[in-house]
């Protein structure tokens, strides 16, 4: 044996066993890998930020006794009949077909409970969902599957989905092995063939038109129904300030870690911006048109506890919207499939191939069988009590830093850990009074 | 017959009063001095009779149901936009995305269409008596998009299960969509949706395009077709 010391294998940072285990899949199969979730890269989030607390020059209020309010009202600016919550938390939309119809009850369920409102998706309204939701929003998608007056009119407010945090500027696919009779039926095409949603809506482009569009929603009902318009976090200053302008009612803003039912990798994991790079830019989109809290600014993407937020509030938000967050209360990626994640080549936390409708949890499915072991009672109730338990975290923070309503939280309670985050949120560095671009804007 | 001037009545009254009939009725209502506004008699669900004396802009009989809509003029884009039952027939022309997303009923276009006519139908019969033009029937699922004239670039391009029957030329047709055999079944098909529409035309004229399907499930190989 030599004497000369061997250095340590070292691997590439460049190319990681991540990296090089899709070069691998791609150059065997030909096909870009689909899945479903949001970005899962590490991205400037609200963990880089922190509530400062009260101090000498804020008062705390009492926990357990002195009241902090946590309701919120959508849709106040041209809406007949606005939305009211009883926690700024809602569940964002998903579709059935994406979802079994148990899940979709479930989250029904779940919001009820909570006081909270839920949301269609791609593929129509069910009866079940609409059923189990006191206050339900009904997306109106670019491929307008199942889409009807008399859902319209059902719904308690209208989401005019233009985008999606996890794919800004991309459609959908609903591959056929999803495609029961049941789905295919609500969107009027055969089955088992792979379903496209369309990136773009089939009767209208642009602002001026979105305008005429929503001028046309609001006579077909009634004026009542708040309309929501759902960007992706692209450009979110200019999208926020053209959705006021159409006459939005609330603009709803989804970060890149949204998910999606399915869509490429490399999409969810470059295009689009993280949450926390968008809410300023959208906030200010609404001062600087005079209507910030008259139209209402809902976000999403990677909202998982109260403080997260309390952290989007505080940063001028009106409420958050739930997906990834709601599925896993209600039991998807749980550890008990461990077992079955493996059959499937994935590990609970990790399983994302919702497309493919074999879900051991029985949610992102149509099979009859794996749906069995979805309980939508049970799910419900985890659901409530996941979004009970956000609702008081949220409090617990707002009254930390002296509020009395979670909507008078603002950028001056918090501080952030990182120049990225700092620069993103525009809060002070930690120890400083600056932050990137400080000045300068 | 009751008389509307949308000009001294506003939309909102002219809408209200036309949703608000009973579900049965079959009042006749003219509609005066449209003078090209938007969403004119949209969400319309009983069987009444409208007639507008007049060109519309966009969305004109959006979303109808059941109502029977005579527009003598022309209309601006999406004209009986996500139409779900009735009829709407226009004496003029139609602009962009005509019978977009339309789930039932007839859309009887007198004059020309132009570009994405039928755009993602749903089950909508569209008989256009004049030419249509690019893109029309994207992603059509099904329902039938009839043209006694000529057809634009890229017709039925990303086609579903809409039958598409044109009598002129067709410039180009879109990724998956081919000329297709025209039998029996067709035919009668076409004669009904020609004589509902009043037009003159017999359809041994017609060519029928459809699917190929070879689009239906992704694959690689196709990827050159996107």
């Amino acid at each position: 044996m030599s004497d000369i010391p061997n250095t340590t294998p070292r691997q590439s940072a460049t190319f990681d066993e991540y990296t090089n285990s899709e070069i691998r899949r791609a150059a065997a199969t030909g096909i870009y890998d689909i899945r479903g979730g949001g970005a899962k890269r590490k991205l400037p989030h609200f963990d880089d930020l922190l509530f400062l607390g009260a101090s000498i020059s804020r008062y705390p209020l009492e926990g357990y006794r002195e009241k902090c309010e946590t309701k919120v009202t959508l849709g106040t600016r041209f809406a007949k009949n606005p939305i009211e919550l009883d926690i700024p938390i809602t569940i964002a939309g998903m579709s059935f077909g994406a979802l079994s119809g148990p899940a979709k009850e479930a989250l029904g369920r779940g919001a009820t409970i909570a006081g909270t409102s839920t949301t269609t998706g791609d593929g129509g309204m069910t009866p079940e969902e609409r059923g189990h939701s006191e206050k339900l929003v009904y997306q109106y998608l670019p491929s307008r599957y199942g889409m009807n007056p008399d859902d319209l009119r059902r719904a308690d407010a209208i989401e005019i989905v233009v985008g999606q945090g996890a794919k800004p500027g991309g459609g959908g696919m609903l591959l056929g092995q999803k495609i029961s009779d049941r789905v295919a039926e609500m969107r009027n095409l055969p089955k088992g063939i792979d379903q496209r949603s369309a990136c773009r809506h089939p009767d209208w482009t642009g602002p001026d038109d979105l305008e005429i569009k929503i001028l046309e929603i609001r006579e077909i009902t009634n004026w009542e129904k708040p309309i929501y318009i759902k960007i992706g976090g692209a450009r979110p200053y200019y999208d926020t300030m053209l959705a006021i302008k159409a006459g939005a009612d609330v603009v709803v803003l989804d970060g890149m870690q949204g998910g999606t039912a399915a869509t490429q990798e490399v999409f969810i994991e470059h295009v689009g911006q993280p949450i926390l790079a968008c809410i300023r830019p959208a906030v200010q989109a609404l001062q600087d048109m005079g209507m910030h809290r008259d139209v209402q600014l809902v976000v999403s993407g990677g909202i998982r506890n109260g403080a997260d937020v309390a952290k989007a509030l505080a940063l001028g938000a009106d409420a958050v919207a739930i997906g990834t967050a709601a599925l896993v209360a209600i039991g998807d990626n749980d550890p008990k499939w461990e077992a079955e994640y493996q059959k499937l080549g994935s590990t609970a936390g990790a399983y994302d191939d919702w497309h493919e409708g074999k879900d051991p949890a029985g949610i992102s499915t149509q099979d009859e069988t794996l749906m069995k072991r979805f309980n939508p009672e049970l799910g419900g109730r985890l659901l409530a009590n996941y979004l009970k338990v956000m609702a008081l975290e949220v409090q617990t923070m707002a009254r930390a830093c002296g509020k009395n309503h979670v909507h008078n939280l603002e950028p001056e309670d918090l501080c952030a850990i990182t120049m990225e985050a700092a620069a993103m949120a525009q809060v002070p560095l930690a120890g400083t009074n600056w932050y990137p671009g400080k000045g300068s804007m | 017959m009751e008389t509307i001037d949308l000009q001294t009545q506003g939309l909102r009254a002219l809408n209200s009063t036309l949703q608000n009939t009973a579900e049965v009725s079959t009042q006749e209502y003219t509609i005066v001095n449209p003078q090209g506004s938007h969403a004119i008699a949209v969400g319309l669900n009983s069987p009444i009779q409208v007639t507008v004396e007049g060109s519309t802009g966009y969305y004109c009989a959006g979303m109808n149901q059941k109502a029977s809509i005579h527009v003598n003029g022309s209309v601006g884009p999406g004209v009986a936009e996500n139409m779900m039952s009735g009829e709407v027939v226009i004496n003029g022309d139609a602009s962009q995305y005509a019978g977009a997303t339309g789930h039932g009923g007839l859309l009887n276009i007198k004059g020309n269409a132009s570009s994405r006519c039928g755009i993602s139908m749903k089950g909508i019969d569209i008989v256009v008596h004049g030419n249509i033009g690019h893109m029309s029937a994207f992603m059509a699922q099904t329902g039938n998009l009839v043209v006694l004239g000529d057809a634009g670039d890229a017709l039925g391009d990303s086609l579903y299960e809409a039958q598409l029957f044109v009598r002129g030329t067709v410039k180009s047709l879109g990724t998956d969509c081919i000329e297709k055999e025209i039998r029996n079944e067709h035919l009668q098909t076409l004669a009904k949706l020609l004589a509902r529409a009043g037009a003159d035309a017999k359809p041994e004229e017609f060519k029928r395009y459809g699917s190929a399907r070879q689009l239906y499930n992704f694959n690689i190989d196709n990827a050159s077709s996107y």
